[in-house]
């Protein structure tokens, strides 16, 4: 075993991201840039091959399109125009990729705008984009290359409600809510907790819990053993390396 | 039948300041960028824009033309940020603001096509698109679940511009790119809708250029019909044209000076015609 050398941070976290799918069965699988988008194809091609995967334009497609291939060369098993896609969401059939310049302890996710006063931003960012109506209607996965500046104690507007805002409102009204998972450039976490709260899952080769936890401002919450991470197997790198990105775009994601 | 053809400055001469306006497309797609650079040249003001916002957005909020802007996002796709825009929010230059659910903004266009006051959606609940918008109300089911949703409010507009691929001078119209966006519920949804279109055609023509159901912008729902050339340039119109992205790297540099905002407005939006604009473009060799 010659362990972290046989992949790369990019192949790490696009593995986690890939696993955030395990399960899906016949969901459209709707990642948002380069690193989600690979992890979505990838998932499909080994473990998870009844989701459905769009050309981020306007098409489902089957088959293994690599990033910034010609979706004229793919077959097209659905149309997906931006009108379908919102349907889609309201109906359920969908798992979203988003990313979170914010986010803190219960997964409410800003992506809108930073600083105090949201009528005048220091950054506008985004805007709410598909937040809202996504986190309500069902099962989101975060993407946060650089744990470090997202990971705040709380955000300055909240774009994705989290776990305990949720939670404040009636019943009914969360009861498609799911932020299936976080994954970082340090590892990946979710909310199987009883409280809500953001839980360390694993942690990439190489990276200890206090360094985890010195990369967050708000507290991790840990239930036993943390395990690490998995690698790539040698048919994932394949794919990744020689199908999905062969220009090696998934490592521009960290800065 | 009524001709409706008319040229971009018509258009713009049955607006008035303080109306509330739609703009078709999406992002960098397909916006009818020949009708957005004549409400740049008039004398219009105080205007409310809605929608999927880009370059459109940007050009008249940079231009101190509006009171406020309705959207879900303004972005130009390839530059995920319109830095114009950017520019208006972070200092503060814009009055007023709406910023939605994407997914909720496509239901205030289709409340205002059928003339209802809301549709009702769970998208907002729990974030800040309620909380910062304190005009926006909720309902409770009537039936027995009680359920309580956002009510997003019809987007009452008086004038909508759209461009398409192809339209008849009746004002039929017709996409033939991978999407028609939201196109069709923003001409319902226009007290007026004017339509610009890359080529003007006999109607029998129609599906020599596209299957019939690319006819999705019926004349009964539109007032104007301006023939455009390269009337979305810079953003994108498949299959006529695609982006040109190093025009809006040239548009979307000029946001960090004043004087290149400037200049890049006098030497390309605000040329005293869309003939103008082509000619220049060709001389650029782009059309």
């Amino acid at each position: 075993m010659s362990g972290t050398t046989e992949a790369t941070l990019a192949e790490i976290c696009i593995v986690a991201l890939a696993e955030a799918f395990r399960g899906d069965g016949e969901v459209l699988c709707n990642p948002m840039g380069p690193v989600p988008v690979i992890a979505g194809r990838l998932a499909r091609a080994t473990f998870e091959p009844d989701l459905m995967l769009t050309d981020t334009i306007a098409y489902a497609i089957e088959g293994n399109l690599p990033l910034g291939g010609d979706p004229s060369d793919a077959v097209v098993e659905s149309y997906m125009p931006f009108r379908t896609i919102f349907d889609q969401v309201w109906s359920g059939k969908r798992h979203v990729v988003m990313g979170a310049p914010q986010i803190d302890r219960y997964g409410n996710q800003n992506f809108a705008a930073i600083g105090d006063d949201y009528r005048k931003p220091k950054a506008q960012l985004l805007g709410m984009r598909g937040a809202p109506g996504n986190l309500i209607n069902h099962a989101t996965t975060y993407w946060i290359p650089t744990q470090a500046r997202s990971f705040v104690e709380s955000v300055d507007v909240v774009s994705g409600p989290g776990n305990d805002t949720i939670a404040s409102l009636p019943e009914a009204t969360g009861r498609f809510h799911e932020i299936r998972r976080v994954v970082t450039d340090l590892g990946a976490y979710d909310f199987e907790t009883s409280d809500g709260t953001m839980r360390v899952r694993s942690l990439h080769p190489g990276v200890t819990l206090e360094q985890a936890q010195e990369a967050s401002a708000f507290e991790l919450t840990v239930t036993g053993e943390v395990p690490e991470s998995r690698l790539p197997t040698d048919e994932e790198r394949h794919l990744i390396r020689e199908v999905f990105d062969p220009n090696g775009v998934r490592n521009g994601e960290f800065r | 039948m009524a001709d409706k053809r008319m040229t971009e400055d018509e258009v713009v001469a049955e607006l008035e300041s303080g109306m509330t306006i739609g703009i078709g497309g999406w992002g960098s797609r397909r916006k009818p960028m020949s009708l957005v650079r004549a409400i740049l040249r008039s004398d219009l003001t105080d205007l409310h824009i809605v929608s999927y916002g880009g370059p459109d957005v940007g050009i008249l909020t940079a231009a101190g033309k509006c009171r406020k802007v309705t959207y879900g996002f303004v972005s130009l796709d390839s530059i995920p940020l319109e830095p114009h825009f950017r520019a208006v929010r972070q200092g503060g230059l814009l009055p007023d603001f709406m910023e939605l659910d994407e997914g909720a903004f496509y239901l205030g266009l289709m409340a205002a096509a059928h003339r209802v006051p809301f549709y009702p959606t769970r998208a907002g609940l729990g974030s800040a698109m309620l909380s910062e918008n304190p005009e926006l109300r909720t309902v409770t089911s009537p039936y027995g679940d009680g359920e309580e949703l956002v009510a997003i409010p019809a987007f009452d507009m008086d004038a909508v511009l759209l461009h398409m691929n192809r339209a008849d001078e009746k004002g039929n119209g017709q996409f033939l790119g991978p999407d028609l966006y939201f196109d069709d519920l923003f001409a319902m949804a226009g007290a007026k809708t004017y339509m610009s279109a890359e080529k003007i055609i006999p109607t029998e023509d129609f599906l020599r250029e596209g299957p019939a159901h690319t006819l999705k912008i019926p004349r009964t729902h539109v007032d104007g019909v301006v023939e455009a050339p390269m009337g979305a340039h810079f953003t994108e119109c498949p299959p006529d044209y695609g982006r040109d992205e190093a025009f809006q790297r040239q548009y979307a540099a000029t946001a960090k000076d004043p004087e290149a905002w400037a200049q890049f407005r006098a030497d390309w939006l605000e040329l005293e015609s869309h003939e103008a604009y082509r000619a220049k473009l060709e001389e650029r060799g782009q059309a």
